[in-house]
């Protein structure tokens, strides 16, 4: 540790440390709109540019590494100026359309504008104008809000290992774009949405299904039935100002009932399901001798990343659907028969932390006859949307339970939330199906936690079963080439697109604070150390809707409507 | 794969990315542009997205993404023939084209191309067509020179 002066007053820092991290410690803020916490250092922005004793010229506080006895002025009339510059320039060439914008009051570069005081126009030119990106049935692109900071590029190389977008042209026509400026819909793009999440203005954005969701709620014609993800219940409270990670599962269902929801059913259920039958596909093909390592099906910008970047392991994915798939399957032909409802008077809906949920609900074998399995995909934040526009606040709503005979859930239905998650949950299922016995210690520790790879070694009936656990796309490739140079210890992997897993899904609030993704993490392990019902083959409306419709896991019926099948994608990667 | 991207290719056996340009040049020397095939080969062989090459190419004027056209219209910017009105006379092309700089029109008869100063200051403003100059040309000469060449494609067939 050394120590540096900063206006006026010690502060202690890390040697080598740049001198953005030391006053972040000490709670001194100098903004930035580039800045990307231990990351490289790009310096695109200069908001984040302080005064240093013995230097002529301004410093960028995310690209000067700490030195003993600096001093540091962070905001001297000089500094505060420069910022003040930076953002009216930023402001001259930026549309003026908060009122309307989708970031209107949750936008940095607004919320920097009001911390400086801006209060007038100071340049007036010409604005650039570039066509929107409304391709893609996920992510928006609006290139006049962007403010060229890099993050999104940075994410989607750095974090993601994708690349889809870039920096291209040169100077005042720099723009972020495509290879060749296309259309996100057939680019490298896996929907996965983090460049959204770090996205200081309105640039990136989901595709709005809000206006269809309130056309079906409005029309008497329909049933508009909703499920809701494992992690959503413990994100959405965020935006009411409820502790990171606290489950709001009640409240929400009441919300999704005032709201005009007919029937609401926690997603978590089909999770259950989709273990039932991904564990016995593990099961059957370790059995019989199918492709293995098996790679999970659950997270749609991984399946699409394989199928672009990765053909060759398309055999290798479980054929199982997503659970909201097979959800809206199952909505759309069990419970509709039980409820004497016709499938096309039904409008299901889904609310998910995710925006490539959107592009999975529109691939074309997720449906039967043309009937879709799922109509309309909200994101975590669409949702919150909704509940403000109706006036309410889930502080105040008393909770409720979901309906049947959807409304058991198993906790390992709801880890489904977590990296790691569908790995835990598969294995507790996996090791009854082998053994007939439960798992006498059911957390299974080696899978839990932020680690880019999270591998271990099980043994189950004197067998060794490797698993490995991807937490976030950018581990894809490293792990899917060391298979392909021949590694072959491994039995299972779970790949989750985003960092953490859907409790940092691309459809979730935009804040980009670790602590709160591991708060939430612990919320979801916390449900299932506490619940009674922590396995998905004893979940009891699990028995009884294989009873009453499905027969077995594996079997036709299942085969029919909770299979899926993949297709190999040319896109310019 | 084409035989000509081939032997580029192998060229650049060992390449790194430290050889993306070069490497680019020489497709657009063999090509005359940068297809989306060519760049899709060249991030195979080196290693990087799509999207990197595109950004890199995008940052030079002097790598195209469209075919070229029958006859390549290039439009002198330099300072002289900028003094001289060039500005407007893009503009005038750009109209009557249907192109921006930098595209094909959609018969493929013309491309345009903005070039910073083709050293012919005393022309100014000065465009060349496949090499053929045409001196202090006026707004209102540009239907006038177009149509030549429309017609020289007329007679001598086939595009």
């Amino acid at each position: 540790m050394i120590t540096i002066e900063v206006n006026g007053r010690p502060i202690a820092a890390k040697k080598g440390e740049m001198l953005i991290a030391a006053l972040d410690r000490a709670g001194i803020k100098v903004p930035t709109l580039c800045y990307m916490k231990d990351r490289f250092p790009t310096g695109a922005c200069r908001m984040c540019v302080v005064e240093i004793e013995g230097q002529k010229g301004l410093i960028p506080s995310c690209a000067y590494p700490v030195a003993e006895g600096m001093k540091v002025q962070t905001h001297s009339p000089r500094a505060v100026n420069a910022r003040k510059t930076i953002v009216e320039l930023l402001l001259a060439d930026h549309p003026d359309d908060c009122l309307y914008c989708v970031r209107n009051g949750n936008c940095d570069l607004q919320k920097m504008a009001e911390d400086l005081g801006l209060r007038r126009r100071r340049y007036a030119g010409e604005k650039s104008v570039w066509k929107m990106d409304l391709s893609s049935p996920a992510i928006e692109r609006d290139p006049d809000k962007c403010i060229l900071c890099g993050k999104c590029v940075r994410t989607c190389e750095e974090v993601q290992g994708v690349s889809a977008i870039s920096f291209a042209g040169r100077g005042c026509r720099t723009f972020i774009g495509t290879a060749f400026n296309e259309g996100m819909n057939i680019s490298s793009c896996v929907y996965c949405g983090q460049c959204i999440k770090v996205c200081p203005t309105g640039a990136l954005r989901e595709r709005s299904s809000i206006k269809e969701v309130w056309g079906a709620l409005n029309d008497p014609e329909m049933t508009v039935v909703v499920q809701h993800a494992p992690s959503v219940s413990v994100t959405v409270g965020d935006a009411f100002g409820v502790k990171p990670g606290v489950d709001m599962a009640g409240a929400m269902t009441t919300a999704l009932r005032r709201l005009g929801f007919d029937y609401v059913f926690d997603t978590s259920f089909s999770a259950d399901l989709t273990i039932m039958e991904e564990a016995s596909e593990l099961v059957q093909r370790i059995k019989t001798g199918g492709k293995l390592p098996m790679m999970t099906s659950c997270s749609p910008g991984w399946i699409k990343y394989v199928e672009q970047n990765y053909p060759e392991f398309m055999g290798n994915l479980s054929t199982c659907k997503s659970p909201q798939q097979m959800m809206g399957a199952v909505i759309k032909s069990y419970f509709a028969e039980k409820m004497g409802l016709s499938p096309k008077k039904i409008f299901s809906v889904s609310i998910m932390p995710c925006t490539a949920k959107k592009f999975e609900a529109t691939r074309s074998e997720m449906g039967t006859r043309s009937i879709p399995d799922i109509d309309a995909v909200l994101t975590t934040r669409e949702f919150i949307r909704m509940i403000r526009m109706s006036g309410l606040d889930l502080n105040d709503l008393e909770p409720d339970t979901a309906d049947t005979p959807f409304g058991e859930r198993s906790t390992a239905g709801k880890l489904f939330g977590a990296s790691g998650g569908v790995m835990e949950a598969a294995v507790r299922t996996a090791h009854y199906l082998l053994t007939g016995r439960e798992l006498k210690v059911m957390a299974l520790e080696a899978v839990r936690g932020m680690k880019d790879r999270k591998e271990a070694q099980l043994e189950i009936n004197g067998m060794k079963i490797g698993i490995a656990v991807v937490n976030g796309l950018g581990g894809a490739k490293p792990l899917l080439d060391e298979i392909r140079a021949g590694r072959d210890d491994l039995h299972f992997i779970e790949v989750m697109t985003c960092p953490g897993g859907c409790i940092n899904g691309g459809g979730q609030p935009i804040d980009m604070n670790m602590d709160a993704v591991k708060a939430r993490m612990a919320a979801l392990y916390q449900l299932d150390a506490k619940a009674r019902l922590r396995t998905s083959h004893s979940n009891p409306s699990i028995m009884r809707i294989y009873k009453e419709f499905l027969g077995d896991p594996l079997g036709p019926v299942s085969h029919r409507l909770l299979h899926t099948k993949y297709m190999e994608r040319k896109v310019l990667n | 794969m084409s035989r000509a991207m081939d032997s580029i290719l192998k060229k650049y056996r060992r390449a790194g990315i430290d050889s993306l340009i070069p490497m680019l040049q020489d497709v657009q020397a063999e090509q005359g542009y940068l297809s989306k095939d060519a760049v899709a080969e060249i991030g195979r062989h080196l290693k990087v997205p799509a999207s990197k090459i595109y950004g890199v190419a995008t940052f030079y004027n002097q790598f195209r993404f469209e075919k070229l056209g029958r006859y390549h219209i290039q439009i002198c910017r330099g300072t002289a023939c900028h003094v001289k009105g060039s500005a407007t006379l893009q503009k005038v092309l750009e109209q009557q084209l249907g192109v921006k700089a930098g595209q094909t029109t959609r018969d493929g008869l013309f491309s345009l191309e903005v070039v910073a100063c083709i050293g012919a200051c005393g022309l100014a403003p000065v465009i060349s067509v496949n090499g053929e100059f045409h001196a202090s040309v006026k707004q209102e000469e540009v239907g006038k020179i177009l149509d030549v060449y429309r017609r020289r494609a007329e007679s001598e067939g086939g595009v």
